[in-house]
């Protein structure tokens, strides 16, 4: 094992850039899901007749594939359909289709979580069903909603380092390229992304938690 | 159109595939619950050092990626001398990182039954052991099925990692099968319909063993 020789300055600045494609695309995908994720919710709570049993078979079925195939999907698979991506765009396409279906669960269960007296109560004194989901349920709903949706960052954090197999230049990508000049690379690398990967997601469930306690 | 020859043609490579996908998922998930099982008694231990090894495990499992572990045992092991196949060391990482979340869904449950049953079972002339056994554990059992159903959901998913390390999975032979045929977008519809087979009816199965344990509540 050669610690000096895996972890010199140029290493770790490139395994901090990594990182930084590891937040950003992480980032992005979560906000897109999220913006997804609240529309779709928000369609299934509402039981429109067919749009929210099509969502419902949508988001059934992407959840229960492993993401790894949706990212291969999108990169190798949708080209022979005329759908060509660059690696970026399908790491982030691939990441907020499979997070928007997590997310769109989080978001129906926030809202289910809202007293249906609420509703009611709501309704009777004369809002329309749009001004009651939208001044009543989702404010309520969306505060229970953000200790979920930390955890949820936390895992797609996690499963960006899945698009190492689109070669994305993310952590696991620049990790791998620096431990393949030399054996005694490997398990110093390990140990190094191991610890950046722990750092930011133990703070992130620190703050879940956090704000979960504060809630209850 | 999907060109179901693909399929039809390709059968016996698909199938091996999907033996090894289950394979691998079922003894993950023996060994993640035995391992699980294990690392949630010593979190609830009144043993400080034992306390400190199951937190210290979950803590650090839970907050890393899957491919990092897998990658230890495939490559970090080699690199020390001991070479393990894709199979084998995908479903070792698939255990090991599944444990963490089992550990905790069950320390969770354990913990959810009043802690005033403890005091009352122990002042009434029970062991500790017999106070878990007979008081506490049926109990939280309960609560515990439906993460930890959610938990072999999401393993029998992240057993697709077995692809990147040539584990013989459904991913590796789909590979296969595109590397023959020449065709990608058709090829990984029917992986994914293999996968479907395998996680909808456990998902199905988890949601009605959610909303029966929660009536029963």
């Amino acid at each position: 094992m050669d610690f000096a020789g895996a972890l010199s300055g140029d290493h770790l600045k490139f395994l901090f850039n990594g990182f930084m494609v590891t937040l950003y695309i992480a980032f992005i995908s979560i906000v897109l899901s999220f913006i997804i994720g609240i529309i779709i919710g928000t369609l299934r709570y509402a039981k429109i007749p067919v749009i929210s049993k099509v969502l419902a078979l949508i988001v059934e079925t992407i959840r229960n594939l492993p993401l790894l195939l949706i990212i291969f999907f999108t990169y190798f698979a949708l080209p022979e359909i005329g759908i060509k991506m660059s690696i970026t765009a399908a790491a982030i396409t691939a990441l907020t289709v499979f997070e928007s279906a997590m997310l769109s669960e989080i978001v129906r269960s926030g809202l289910n979580s809202i007293d249906k007296g609420q509703i009611e109560a709501a309704r009777s004194s004369g809002l329309t069903y749009i001004q009651t989901l939208s001044k009543i349920v989702m404010p309520q709903a969306l505060r229970r909603m953000v200790p979920p949706i930390v955890s949820q960052f936390i895992s797609l954090l996690k499963d960006t380092s899945l698009a190492v197999i689109i070669a994305l230049p993310e952590l696991m990508h620049n990790a791998q390229i620096i431990y393949a000049q030399n054996i005694n690379y490997v398990i110093p690398i390990f140990i190094l992304v191991s610890v950046m990967y722990f750092i930011v997601n133990y703070g992130l469930s620190l703050i879940a938690r956090r704000l979960e306690s504060r809630q209850a | 159109m999907i060109d179901l020859s693909i399929l039809i043609n390709n059968l016996d490579t698909y199938l091996e595939g999907f033996k090894n996908t289950v394979l691998s998922s079922i003894i993950a998930l023996i060994g993640s619950f035995i391992l699980g099982v294990i690392i949630a008694i010593f979190r609830i231990s009144p043993l400080k050092p034992l306390n400190w090894i199951g937190t210290a495990y979950v803590e650090f499992i839970r907050n890393i990626p899957l491919l990092i572990i897998t990658f230890f045992f495939f490559i970090g092991l080699p690199a020390l001398g001991l070479t393990l196949s894709g199979f084998v060391a995908g479903t070792i990482a698939l255990a090991i990182y599944t444990a963490s979340f089992i550990a905790e869904a069950i320390r969770a449950g354990i913990q959810s039954v009043p802690k005033g049953q403890m005091e009352a079972a122990r002042s009434s002339g029970l062991t500790y052991l017999q106070t878990m056994t007979k008081i506490i554990l049926p109990q939280a059992i309960k609560i515990v099925i439906p993460p930890i159903g959610n938990q072999f959901i999401n393993l029998v998913k992240n057993s697709s990692i077995l692809g990147i390390v040539a584990g013989l999975d459904l991913m590796y032979f789909g590979d296969i099968v595109s590397s023959t045929t020449f065709v990608t977008f058709d090829v990984y519809i029917f992986v994914a319909l293999f996968y479907l087979v395998l996680t909808i009816p456990l998902s199905l199965g988890v949601g009605y063993l959610e909303k029966r344990l929660a009536r029963n509540h």
